[in-house]
């Protein structure tokens, strides 16, 4: 579904992914954890060229997105995004949220959106919520509205870019638990967040970077209970024990 | 020599006469203005080095220079310059289209400002978050961010219209009968100065004072129902 081969980015003399090649299969839950600074962020957004790479490929979906002749807008619809701070349009109701890029994008009847949207919003607990303004909802709720409008678009790849680490802590269940479903449900998904709980839950590999590189992959249990590299038990060692 | 009051009460008609001129110049300028000053602030912002550098280069000349040599230059200069292009008579332009002409193109370089820097305000993650979604550079414009953006760009607006207002008297300079230019005119004829200057002064006054108070109205309704 996702190939990377050797993955550069540099923003200015800040070199920060030197070289990262993976890839990631269809209906696969990968986790990125690492250090902030690590560029698990940026590697996220060059999957769908939020950032442009400097150099090395990325494939999505048969797709190359680094061959300037590639439509990134049409791949972009394939790859749904969730955001840290949710970045709702604050100017429309959570039902319109969801069906903006629908009507505008994928050219779709409104009412035909709107009922896609409902069941997005009850698929994520937020029925009642249709014509409520970002403003009015919890963190949690916004960004379960997020999610919401991001798979209103169908993707078939979804990337969340720490999705939790805006909430405040009772928010963050509520969350993961929309994220949790969306995985069993078999949702490619490439989640770089700090909650571990749900990276040996549900994520079928962990991806371990540091300073621009993968140092370590395997399965969450290998990962979280016997990493190989220094850098890795290091890490470990600070987030599991505060 | 007395202050003579009555020639207040006796040259209001015309000066009221003026004053909406001056009103109707200003509301065709920022209109126009705020035309050319969206197109002109979408480019200051674009990736194009061109199209940027065009709208730098407007935006500099004209923020850069009196209003008045503007509508020197568009008055006096431009009838010469058509002449000399196409090598025939210089044809007067009238009043009127050398106002509108010369307003719009300087308020269009103040409102592409206040655009460029109402756009700039918001959200890095909005444009993100519309371009992940599949949206075009324009639809994300047009959708996303220039709808939370003209709501930032009124107050200044409102200032930019104010301001616009009050240069619209320079357009006397070209024989055009706006409000003092109206007031110029009465003195010519009666020599009551000071009243009528002060008139014409409380005329002002009382527009810049009326639109502030609507754009504080505007502004106040925008806030409580901040996404209608």
């Amino acid at each position: 579904m996702i190939t990377i081969k050797n993955l550069h980015k540099k923003f200015g003399k800040l070199h920060v992914l030197k070289g990262v090649t993976t890839h990631i299969k269809e209906r696969e839950v990968v986790v990125i954890i690492g250090p902030s600074g690590s560029g698990k962020s940026t590697l996220l957004r060059c999957i769908n060229l939020l950032e442009t790479p400097t150099s090395g490929e990325v494939w999505v979906d048969g797709f190359n997105l680094t061959d300037p002749k590639t439509d990134i807008n049409k791949v972009r619809t394939e790859v749904g995004m969730v955001f840290q701070r949710f970045n709702l349009f604050p100017h429309k109701t959570a039902l319109e949220n969801i069906t903006l890029a629908p009507i505008k994008v994928r050219g779709m009847k409104k009412d035909e959106a709107e009922a896609i949207a409902y069941d997005l919003l009850k698929k994520v607990g937020l029925s009642d919520k249709a014509n409520a303004y970002p403003d009015q909802l919890s963190g949690g709720q916004q960004q379960r509205v997020a999610i919401a409008r991001a798979l209103a678009m169908k993707p078939k790849v979804m990337l969340f870019d720490e999705p939790t680490s805006a909430l405040d802590p009772e928010m963050v269940g509520e969350v993961l638990e929309v994220m949790l479903e969306l995985a069993h449900e078999g949702m490619t998904m490439v989640v770089v967040t700090h909650e571990m709980g749900f990276a040996k839950e549900v994520g079928h590999r962990v991806l371990f970077m540091d300073e621009g590189v993968i140092v370590e992959e395997g399965k969450p249990e290998e990962i979280f209970q016997n990493p190989q590299q220094q850098r890795t038990k290091d890490f470990l060692s600070k987030i599991l024990h505060v | 020599m007395e202050l003579k009051w009555s020639v207040v009460i006796e040259s209001l008609p015309l000066l009221a006469e003026g004053a909406l001129v001056t009103l109707k110049i200003t509301v065709i300028a920022v209109t126009l203005g705020s035309i050319i000053g969206l197109f002109a602030g979408l480019m200051r912002i674009a990736r194009n080095p061109l199209l940027k550098f065009i709208a730098r280069v407007y935006v500099d000349f004209i923020r850069g220079t009196p209003l008045l040599v503007q509508i020197f230059i568009i008055y006096y200069g431009f009838p010469q310059l058509w002449a000399a292009l196409t090598g025939g008579q210089p044809q007067a332009i009238s009043p009127w289209a050398a106002a509108i002409a010369s307003t719009s193109i300087n308020s269009g370089a103040y409102v592409a400002e206040i655009f460029r820097a109402g756009i700039q305000s918001i959200d890095r993650g909005q444009m993100e978050a519309a371009r992940s979604l599949g949206m075009t550079y324009g639809q994300a414009m047009r959708y996303v961010i220039l709808p939370q953006a003209f709501k930032r760009v009124i107050p200044p607006l409102g200032n930019e219209f104010i301001a616009m207002l009050k240069d619209t008297s320079l357009l006397s300079v070209i024989g055009f009968e706006e409000l003092a230019r109206r007031g110029a005119l009465i003195i010519g004829y009666n020599a009551r100065a000071f009243e009528v200057w002060f008139a014409v002064a409380i005329l002002y006054l009382i527009m810049t004072l009326l639109i502030s108070q609507l754009v504080s109205f505007t502004e106040r309704r925008l806030k409580t129902g901040d996404h209608h």
